[in-house]
């Protein structure tokens, strides 16, 4: 059957070279244009402070802000590690129950139907009420805060993650019965990867709100990391270390969201 | 004989009250044909597919598929689906979607598999495209992966829910072609439901007529066409006289 190849090759749909042709282009697009829009901001930032006379201890400079980031960089760095610690380990303990709990639920509807209430009851509660209580519950170390920032990244995972394994091709689980698969080999090859792309949109805002989590856990009963040294500047009037402490914040919170989308990029390679 | 269907009934539970979707419904299909079944929509020939392949179970009647229970085919890989829609696996390239039956249950490592997957690949007309994913391919081309797939096994039966109902006609045609050659080419039993007429009698030896819900056969024509079928013989005036007999058929039912 010689032509049929040939049909076949017309058929052919071939998105992937017109993207890569213009990769650069959109390489350029995605990092310059973030970076004029940030420089923009920033510039904005220092012509309003001059306009209006604003005092430095009310909004700092600018300049001041990255003067304090250079001076103060040894201890930015060492108060950032605790943060980046708690951040990291409520992202995985949060993620990994979220995605468990997700995995029982599918299968199982009664429980889904006992505890997804449960859940979204324990969402609404406010985050900076509980800290106070884990604190007390956890004491002052990595503890406490962990489990905060695992609360915050729990949510949205669990109802991604349940939504995903539910987004299964139902022609797909179908053939998995024709084929005689067990639960888990339905699992395995047809829920699991399913859910990924719904996994990797829950982890993308989980990876940002991790790292608020732990600031706002530090807010109480520590003496290190990133929220504490906020709210000990934001009463020292030290404003200039408040914006620096706040740029890192912000860095870590970046860092943690382009290590989930190039994981994405590896691992859900269908999806782009 | 390759499938008995006797005084099959099918009720679905509904929150409008019970459907009926079967009714007392009566066929059997010999070895190594292609029948086509045919019929007004929801009028339950997927049902019917569904219920050879063990998907769901009858309210009442019986089906055996060739000598026992569907269950047993079923767990013996006797039957290969192809539904409506390809339901590739979007992560798995087009050999690794030909290949998944093969994983499953580890059935490759327990049988010798009759046919390799490029091997069937290049049958449907897909050499080449092995590394290919799902969405870099067009719907024809996944339906012909979904064959393959079913294929892969050496199913002695192949039921196909209208595999072609979603692609323009030009493909359509050419994917009825392909068909009839991959049937010549693997001598499969093929149950074919379709809603078009002219699918039907191009490619079926013999095809069932379905009444509106609840379903039944209410007529079969056989379709004494000359084989192998060539796209020239839908301008004969045999094979309009078979649309129209098919036609006349399909009105009585509605």
């Amino acid at each position: 059957m010689p032509g049929g190849v040939d049909t076949a090759q017309s058929e052919l749909t071939i998105p992937a070279a017109a993207s890569r042709a213009g990769a650069g282009t959109v390489l350029v697009r995605r990092l310059l244009f973030p970076v004029i829009a940030i420089a923009a901001l920033v510039l904005l930032w220092d012509v309003v402070i001059r306009i209006f006379s604003v005092p430095p201890y009310v909004v700092p400079t600018p300049a001041s802000v990255g003067q304090a980031l250079v001076k103060e960089r040894a201890r930015l760095l060492d108060n950032s590690i605790p943060t980046i610690i708690e951040s990291l380990g409520g992202f995985a303990l949060g993620n990994l129950v979220a995605i468990a709990a997700a995995i029982a639920f599918v299968h199982n509807r009664t429980l889904e139907r006992v505890l997804y209430p449960v859940a979204v009851a324990v969402r609404t509660l406010p985050i900076v009420a509980i800290a106070p209580i884990f604190v007390l519950m956890l004491g002052n170390g990595y503890a406490p805060k962990i489990a905060i920032a695992a609360l915050i990244t729990f949510f949205p995972t669990l109802v991604n993650m349940v939504e995903g394994l539910e987004s299964a091709d139902p022609q797909a689980m179908e053939l998995m019965h024709v084929l005689s698969a067990s639960r888990t080999e339905a699992f395995r090859y047809v829920r699991w990867p399913s859910s990924l792309p719904y996994l990797f949109s829950a982890m993308r805002i989980a990876s940002t709100s991790s790292v608020l989590g732990a600031l706002v856990a530090e807010w109480i009963g520590t003496n290190r990391g990133l929220g504490y040294l906020i709210v000990l500047t934001t009463y020292d009037f030290r404003t200039a270390l408040l914006y620096a402490a706040m740029v890192m914040t912000s860095a870590i919170a970046l860092a943690f969201f382009f290590l989930v989308s190039i994981l994405e990029w590896v691992l859900v390679r269908w999806e782009r | 004989m390759d499938i008995v269907v006797r005084d099959v009934s099918m009720v679905f539970p509904a929150s409008a009250g019970p459907v009926r979707a079967l009714g007392n419904l009566s066929l059997d299909v010999q070895s190594g044909e292609l029948v086509a079944l045919i019929g007004p929509s929801g009028c339950g020939k997927s049902t019917l597919l569904r219920l050879i392949a063990d998907v769901v179970q009858p309210t009442s009647g019986t089906v055996e598929v060739r000598g026992g229970p569907p269950a047993r085919a079923r767990v013996a890989r006797e039957l290969g689906f192809v539904f409506q829609h390809p339901g590739l696996l979007l992560w798995r390239d087009a050999l690794a979607n030909v290949s998944l039956p093969l994983e499953v249950g580890g059935w490759g490592r327990r049988h010798q598999a009759p046919h390799q997957p490029a091997e069937l690949l290049e049958l449907v007309g897909l050499k080449g495209f092995e590394r290919a994913f799902p969405r870099q391919l067009s719907g024809g081309m996944q339906q012909r992966v979904a064959i393959a797939r079913a294929l892969v096994t050496g199913p002695p039966i192949l039921l196909m829910d209208e595999p072609f109902g979603a692609l323009d006609e030009i493909t359509r045609d050419h994917m009825n072609q392909e068909l009839l050659r991959i049937w010549a080419a693997t001598r499969t039993t093929i149950v074919f439901v379709t809603h078009s007429i002219a699918e039907a009698v191009y490619l079926a030896s013999r095809v069932f007529v379905f009444s509106p819900r609840p379903g039944r056969v209410i007529g079969e024509v056989a379709i004494d066409l000359p084989s192998p079928r060539v796209p020239a013989v839908k301008d004969t005036p045999e094979f309009v006289r078979h649309t129209a007999a098919l036609r006349r058929a399909l009105a009585q039912a509605a």
